[in-house]
């Protein structure tokens, strides 16, 4: 018996970080989110919401240019992943890592020499990258954001049961049939999870849109990073809190959405 | 056939290309000595030699390598002791520690670096008399904090695929508990380990958010604000152009990580022809990338 109790008690450095460096920090945010600077309780920050434009705006914001990204991000990708897993077209696993490689090369780098060559392209054109805000940030959202979805697309696609596309075929399914009837819903949780995968990092960015848009986009990330800065703790954990209720929402509605799946199938 | 294929190539080449422009205009100018890229002034190599002569970009390197090395080597340390100790655990506190170690993995990067920074205000100022406790040990948390969760989520299938009776036959045979974790387990999971150490390293010199938010003064900075490469290059790139010299490293970087992968793939391509199914193989080595994903 003496064996077991040392085996779990490896456990303990892990336990103790993560209680005291994510679960109290967390409960640090709710503490600011509800206080002001004087340390007194107060839904001032919590009204302000929903009463201030601004706020509101970061808000909507957000979450447009997050399903934006996401969609384009998708669109792009589901072919791609399609072919790259596809025997028929692709054997070299280098494609894919090609595809991945650029994650490992400083994104912050990568983001400041899009700027400059997006200034130069829109210089020809007669116009700058401060003019074009939102086209500038949604180029550089999704070049940093495509290798995050073909990866997952990737990985259920090498899954796909290709018999039963052929027998979708067979049965007299056209092209679009087969796709929507059969490729798509099988290729489901690859796109669950790089929506997850783009959604919720979208509307945190700080550096893509700050950089693009020559700040004249506000997103969540851009307006903690704001609060940050002016060292307003208060204002920057209750934004905190809102970004962290709509992570777990969504987590919590995709994990719905994934039974839902499972029963279909299940009854399929 | 052929025309789908031509066509199929051509898409894949196509976004390739969007990918890699930003960073292939950054390599062809790194060969010019133009103040602004876009300007050819004709070949040189000096923007090489200028790279490593200016200090603050070495420094700033410096300091990025080091941060990594310790935060990776730290976080690999905690998080693969942890993932052999939870196996071990009772079933409700398996849940409870592996529900913990989910909040940051689907958590904004944003919200870690935030939280943490509002905790470390408070100790100092009700601990530390209202001095600043930022720091590097502060830095070195919070990269810690970004990099421990994949670890976990890389050693655990490990752990889990590890055959039970190995580590009881080695206490059998005489060996003590630890002689059995060092010589039966540890081996066994090397793979997983050696995957959350790359990982763990790569998140945290990517690393920018985390880094402005918790940094302090020390390391190779000395007295002011200890700077990386990602927040180096975010306060050149806020005034203007990337800098010259930056071009030259950017080569630098991309050629390191295009070795890395080519040697990668290499290894990958002549282990799955040993093997029957293609897919599978592929696959399997998916659970190495799947994590980087939250940076």
């Amino acid at each position: 018996m003496r064996y077991k109790i040392a085996r779990q008690s490896l456990a303990l450095p892990f336990t103790l970080f993560l209680l005291l460096f994510v679960l109290v920090p967390i409960l640090f945010i709710v503490y600011y989110a509800f206080t002001d600077s004087d340390g007194y309780f107060t839904f001032q920050a919590f009204t302000s919401l929903f009463t201030s434009t601004t706020k509101l705006n970061v808000l909507l914001v957000s979450i447009l240019i997050g399903l934006l990204n996401t969609a384009l991000c998708l669109l792009i990708s589901f072919p791609l992943a399609y072919i790259l897993a596809n025997p028929k077209y692709n054997k070299n696993y280098v494609l894919v890592m090609l595809f991945v490689m650029p994650m490992w090369i400083n994104f912050v780098l990568r983001t400041g020499a899009l700027r400059d060559l997006l200034s130069i392209f829109l210089g020809w054109c007669n116009t700058t990258t401060g003019e074009h805000p939102l086209f500038c940030t949604m180029i550089g959202l999704i070049i940093n954001y495509i290798p995050f979805t073909v990866l997952p697309l990737y990985s259920t696609m090498l899954k796909l049961d290709h018999s039963q596309i052929e027998a979708a075929q067979d049965l007299g399914c056209n092209g679009i049939h087969t796709f929507t009837r059969s490729i798509i819903p099988q290729a489901m949780p690859g796109i669950v999870s790089a929506s997850m995968m783009v959604f919720m990092p979208t509307i945190s960015s700080y550096v893509i849109s700050d950089t693009l848009s020559e700040g004249q986009i506000m997103l969540f990330g851009n307006s903690i990073y704001l609060s940050f800065s002016n060292s307003d703790w208060n204002g920057g954990s209750f934004m905190s809190l809102i970004m962290l209720i709509i992570i777990f929402v969504v987590m919590l509605s995709t994990k719905k959405f994934q039974g839902h799946d499972d029963e279909r199938s299940a009854a399929w | 056939m052929v025309a789908k294929k031509i066509f199929a190539y051509t898409y894949i080449y196509l976004i390739l290309l969007f990918l890699y422009l930003p960073v292939l205009y950054l390599i062809v100018f790194s060969f010019t000595e133009a103040t602004y890229a876009g300007q050819w002034a004709g070949w040189s190599w000096n923007l090489y030699p200028r790279l490593f002569q200016d200090k603050e970009i070495m420094t700033a390197l410096g300091n990025t390598l080091i941060i990594a090395a310790i935060s990776s080597l730290l976080s690999t340390l905690i998080g693969t002791l942890g993932a052999i100790g939870v196996f071990y655990c009772k079933k409700g506190v398996r849940h409870f520690i592996e529900g913990l170690n989910q909040i940051n993995v689907v958590n904004a990067e944003i919200v870690i670096a935030m939280s943490l920074t509002v905790m470390f205000v408070f100790v100092g100022q009700h601990f530390f008399g209202g001095n600043s406790i930022f720091s590097f040990w502060t830095l070195l948390i919070g990269h810690c904090c970004l990099s421990v969760p994949f670890v976990y989520l890389n050693v655990k299938p490990k752990i889990q695929q590890m055959d039970p009776a190995l580590y009881e036959a080695a206490l059998d045979l005489g060996s003590s508990p630890n002689q059995a974790i060092h010589k039966v387990i540890i081996p066994q999971i090397i793979p997983g380990i050696m995957a959350a150490l790359l990982l763990s390293f790569t998140l945290s010199l990517d690393d920018f958010i985390v880094t402005a938010f918790t940094r302090g003064s020390g390391l190779l900075s000395g007295g002011s604000q200890i700077e990386t490469l990602s927040t180096l290059v975010q306060s050149k790139i806020k005034k203007g152009a990337v800098p010259p010299e930056l071009r030259a490293l950017t080569t630098i970087i991309f050629l390191i990580v295009l070795t890395i992968v080519i040697i990668y793939s290499i290894r990958v391509n002549a282990k799955s022809k040993g093997k029957k199914s293609f897919g599978k193989s592929h696959a399997e080595r998916r659970i190495g990338f799947n994590a980087n994903p939250l940076n």
